[in-house]
Order: structure tokens, then C-alpha cells, then sequence
């Protein structure tokens, strides 16, 4: 009895959390020239004008470009650190965690006035390097939890197998560690792009005029009118930040089980 | 160098890349601003130097923004409550269910991963005046015009709820997965109903979750200006919004500073009473 009320209450959260999601990948293939409801059929007239909107393809180029440099840097410097804090016994390991993901016990605008304001006064203005800077401060410490949650389950012994049988630490590196250490990165570095990728609140203070990535191209578009341009822009982002990662797991799963036999 | 020494070393030197970049991008630029936000505006070229009150006093005593603030603390505090209300039936599903609860668990975390603005503006294609809700209800003959639900308090709340809602599920979950199940069946072996071995065994043991994500809920929900800019409506802003226009529209660098910092002082005494009582490492282990 109690535990059919508490599925049925988990079924309307689910949905809550859904249902706006599918209206908008819905909408988005809706042929109605307002592109709102009732529905009127099929089509997919919206992507075409996404395909033809150069602002928009502008913003994707833009955002790729910021959450590939965003994914490769951050992840150079969790894992580095990842691998200090877990391999080794660091002194005063606690603060030095605690300092590490600070950039996101501070509330995000907090961080996006202090990085704007010192790198203006530091000649650093608002730029493409000074969203880069933002990025990397701000999916840093995501990338150093989700990494060290991973490097705990790799053993040193292979490690010290390897050099005990005359690799020399270098060698060891690259042929033990690195392959070892793979899931970990790209899972550390997946999850910095899509986090790049989604971000508003902190690109909105540090972007250029004139450039915008994804998610301040809809935030523009959604001032002026809701067209229903933004629910096709909606649909490709959630393909893209829900898909990746998805592809990626059942890649990462596929790989593993063949190693495996 | 002996291998000692160098071995000693080595964590400094992986670590020291990343400590850089938190240094110079996040510590330096807050105590920056810190001198900043005692600097005062010219309206013409750089802003001046030196040491004033204006903004700090401007800041604390200036009714409106006091009025803003309270406001913010409160739609955060209720945006903490709904989420709690939501999240922990949701979260003790999961843990409890016989099915796959990794499943489960990644359908939840799913909206996690779709971008915050296309989630928030999701829900205009749901409320507003061509939206879903009134669609239905005049095609029902409900009613013949179209209700206002948007660009109001109640659809900043809505939209915040589904924003932070998965953060709340995870950390709960996180904590009910580590309960000892035997100690419920003792509890009811012992006697006890279902619902008082819940009570008295699970939901105790389960604080500490529920704790963490209210705590982020509460932060992140107070710390933000997307959501209202999105769907309240001009008497809907909070605090970050403030902030906003005074970086970014009336470039009052100086008073935007001392805002961003009384917002910071704010929700860090918040998270330093939860650190006092509760430690960082609860908090670590939802956001793995």
C-alpha cells in the first residue's frame, strides 16, 4: 500500500522533471507557423532555419571551440591534481580539496564579477580568453571529483609491477598508467565540455559584445520573441549535451566488455 | 636529489597547475574585489582608488535592496523546501526499488545534463499564453481566455524547483544507499511498523543527505539571475539580478562589487554552519 504511493508520487516527479523537456523537443518538429500549440503536423521547417540562422551557427562554432579548449585544459590540471591527492600523502589534503572545488562553493555570479573585474585590471578585458579563464576555473573542480572518484579503483601494484620489471617511469607512465587512467579522463573531460557548453550565468558577465555562445544566443532569442526557432535550438542541445555522454558511457562499456574476453 | 626528496616533491609539482589557476582566478580576483568594492565610481575613465564607505554603506542600508535580499533568502528557502518535499519520496523510490536502480537513477540525473536555460525556458512552452496549460484548458472550455501563469513569483519558484531538483535527489539517494537495510528490518522485527522504523531508523540516518542537498539547493537557488530574468516578471528580481545590473548595465563596478561580496558573505555563513556540523565530505560525495 505505502509503496504504491510512493511509486506513484516518483512517477509525477519523474514527469514534472520530463514534461517540459519533451514539449520542447515536441514543439520543435511542429509544422503550426507559430510553432506553438495545437500542434498542426510534422516538420522540420525550424531546424532548416536553425541550419540558416548565422547567428546560431556562429554561437555553435563558438561553443564548440570555448568546450573543447575549456574540456582539454581543465582536465590536464584535475587529473594532475587528482592524481597528487589520491597517489600520494599529501599534508593539510583537506584543505587543499577544499581550495580546489571553492570555485564552485562560491556562487557562480560571485566568481564572474571577481574574474571579470581583476583580469580588466590586469589589461585582460572582456575577450575570448577571459570566457576561456571562467570556464576552466569553473569546471575544474567538477572535473578533479569526478576524476579522483575514479583513480581510487586503480591499483599502484600494476604500477609497481611494471617498475620492479625495469620500465622506467616514463614507460610506466605511458603504458601503464595513461591506458589505466583513460575512463577517468574522458570522463573528467566530458563532463567539463558539457558543462562549458550549458553555461549562462558566468558567460553572460565575461563574453565580448557581439559573441555569443549557445546558451546566451537563446537567452538573446528569448527576449525578443519565443520563436519557435529556440525549441529547435532546444532539441539539438539536448541531443548533443544528453547524447555525448550517453554514446559515451555505452562506448567506454562496449570497449570494456571486449578487453574482457 | 635522493629519491626521497624527489618522491616528497612530486605531488607539489602535479598539484601546483591546478592551486595556480584557483589562486590567480578565483582567490586573487575576490580579495581584488574586496579592495574594489571600497573604490569609487567615475563616470568618466577608470575608477577611482582609495578607501570609502559609499558603497558598502549604500549596500547594507538602501531598503531596496535589503527588500531583495530577503526576498532572494526566501524564494530560496521555499524553492529548499519543495525540493526536499519532492526529491526524498523520489530518491527513497530508487533506493528501495527492486528494479535497475542505476536506470532509475540516470532518467533523474538526465535533466541534469540538459542545459539550465533550455530547462527554464521550457516552461513558457508549458504556461505561457500559447503554452500547453492553456491550450488544453480552452480547448476544454475551461476557460476562454488565457490565464496569467507566467513572469510572476510562484513560475521563478516552478522553474528553480526543476533546476535544482536532481541535485537534491542525488545527495539524498547517496545517503539512503549507505543505510544498512538490516537496521530497518530489526527496527520492524522488533516490532516496529513501517512507517515508524522509517521514521525513527531511516529518516535520521538519511539527515546528513538531506542536509547536503538542501544546502545546494538553497546556494545555488539564492545565487541566481537567469531564472528570474526568465520567468518573473520586472518586480521578480533577486539579489544576483542586482548585482548583474550594476557590473553589466550601469557599469557601477565598485557597488557591484561590495553586492557580489554581501551576497557571498551571506550564503558562506550559511555553508560554514553546515561545514561546522557536517563537513565538506558529504558534500563531495553527491557532487561525485
Amino acid at each position: 500500500m505505502g509503496w504504491v504511493l510512493i511509486r506513484s508520487y516518483a512517477i509525477a516527479v519523474y514527469a514534472f522533471m520530463f514534461l517540459p523537456v519533451a514539449v520542447v523537443v515536441l514543439l520543435s518538429f511542429n509544422a503550426n507557423q507559430f510553432g506553438s500549440f495545437p500542434m498542426t503536423g510534422l516538420s522540420l521547417r525550424w531546424f532548416e532555419a536553425l541550419w540558416n540562422n548565422d547567428a546560431v551557427m556562429r554561437a555553435f562554432r563558438t561553443s564548440l571551440v570555448l568546450g573543447l579548449m575549456t574540456a582539454v585544459i581543465s582536465t590536464t590540471l584535475g587529473v594532475l591534481a587528482s592524481l597528487a591527492l589520491v597517489r600520494y600523502d599529501v599534508p593539510g589534503k583537506n584543505l587543499i580539496t577544499t581550495a580546489l572545488i571553492a570555485p564552485i562553493l562560491v556562487p557562480e555570479v560571485v566568481l564572474a564579477v571577481a574574474l571579470l573585474l581583476f583580469l580588466n585590471w590586469l589589461g585582460i578585458g572582456k575577450s575570448f580568453a577571459l570566457l576561456l579563464a571562467g570556464h576552466v576555473i569553473f569546471t575544474l573542480p567538477f572535473v578533479i571529483l569526478v576524476v579522483q572518484a575514479r583513480l581510487v579503483s586503480i591499483r599502484r601494484d600494476v604500477e609497481e609491477a611494471a617498475l620492479s620489471l625495469g620500465a622506467s617511469p616514463v614507460q610506466t607512465f605511458f603504458s601503464i598508467t595513461l591506458p589505466l587512467l583513460t575512463p577517468a579522463v574522458a570522463a573528467g573531460a566530458l563532463f567539463a565540455f558539457t558543462i562549458s557548453f550549458d553555461d549562462i550565468t558566468g558567460t553572460l558577465f565575461w563574453k565580448p559584445g557581439g559573441v555569443e555562445t549557445v546558451p546566451t544566443q537563446i537567452f538573446s532569442m528569448l527576449r525578443n520573441s519565443i520563436s519557435p526557432e529556440i525549441n529547435a535550438l532546444g532539441t539539438v542541445m539536448i541531443l548533443l549535451t544528453v547524447g555525448l555522454p550517453l554514446l559515451g558511457a555505452a562506448l567506454a562499456r562496449s570497449l570494456s566488455t571486449k578487453r574482457g574476453k | 636529489m635522493s629519491i626521497e626528496r624527489r618522491e616528497a616533491r612530486q605531488p607539489w609539482i602535479l598539484l601546483s597547475p591546478a592551486l595556480g589557476a584557483v589562486a590567480l582566478l578565483l582567490f586573487v580576483p575576490l580579495l581584488f574585489i574586496v579592495v574594489y568594492s571600497f573604490w569609487l565610481r567615475s563616470s568618466v575613465g577608470a575608477d577611482t582608488a582609495g578607501f570609502h564607505l559609499d558603497n558598502w554603506i549604500k549596500a547594507l542600508t538602501d531598503p531596496f535592496y535589503r527588500f531583495i535580499l530577503l526576498n532572494t533568502l526566501k524564494i530560496a528557502a521555499i524553492t529548499t523546501v519543495l525540493c526536499a518535499l519532492l526529491g526524498y519520496p523520489a530518491a527513497y523510490f530508487i533506493a528501495r526499488s527492486s528494479g535497475n536502480k542505476m536506470i532509475l537513477l540516470l532518467l533523474l540525473m538526465l535533466p541534469f545534463w540538459i542545459s539550465y536555460i533550455i530547462r527554464t525556458m521550457s516552461w513558457i512552452n508549458i504556461l505561457g499564453a500559447s503554452g500547453a496549460v492553456n491550450t488544453g484548458l480552452m480547448a476544454l472550455g475551461v476557460i476562454s481566455e488565457p490565464l496569467q501563469m507566467l513572469y510572476n513569483e510562484a513560475a521563478v519558484i516552478l522553474g528553480l524547483v526543476h533546476f535544482l531538483l536532481p541535485f537534491m535527489v542525488l545527495n539524498v539517494y547517496v545517503s539512503l544507499e549507505g543505510i544498512d537495510t538490516n537496521l530497518e528490518d530489526a527496527a520492524t522485527s522488533l516490532g516496529a511498523t513501517r512507517w515508524q522504523s522509517f521514521l525513527q531508523v531511516t529518516l535520521p540516518l538519511s539527515l546528513p543527505g538531506l542536509a547536503a542537498g538542501g544546502l545546494l539547493c538553497f546556494v545555488l537557488g539564492a545565487g541566481t539571475y537567469i531564472t528570474p530574468l526568465v520567468l518573473g516578471g520586472p518586480r521578480d528580481a533577486m539579489f544576483a539580478n542586482l548585482v548583474f545590473e550594476a557590473i553589466i548595465t550601469q557599469l557601477n563596478w565598485p557597488l557591484g562589487s561590495a553586492l557580489s561580496l554581501l551576497l557571498l558573505m551571506v550564503l558562506g555563513v550559511l555553508v560554514a554552519v553546515y561545514n561546522r556540523y557536517l563537513g565538506m565530505s558529504q558534500l563531495a560525495k553527491g557532487l561525485g
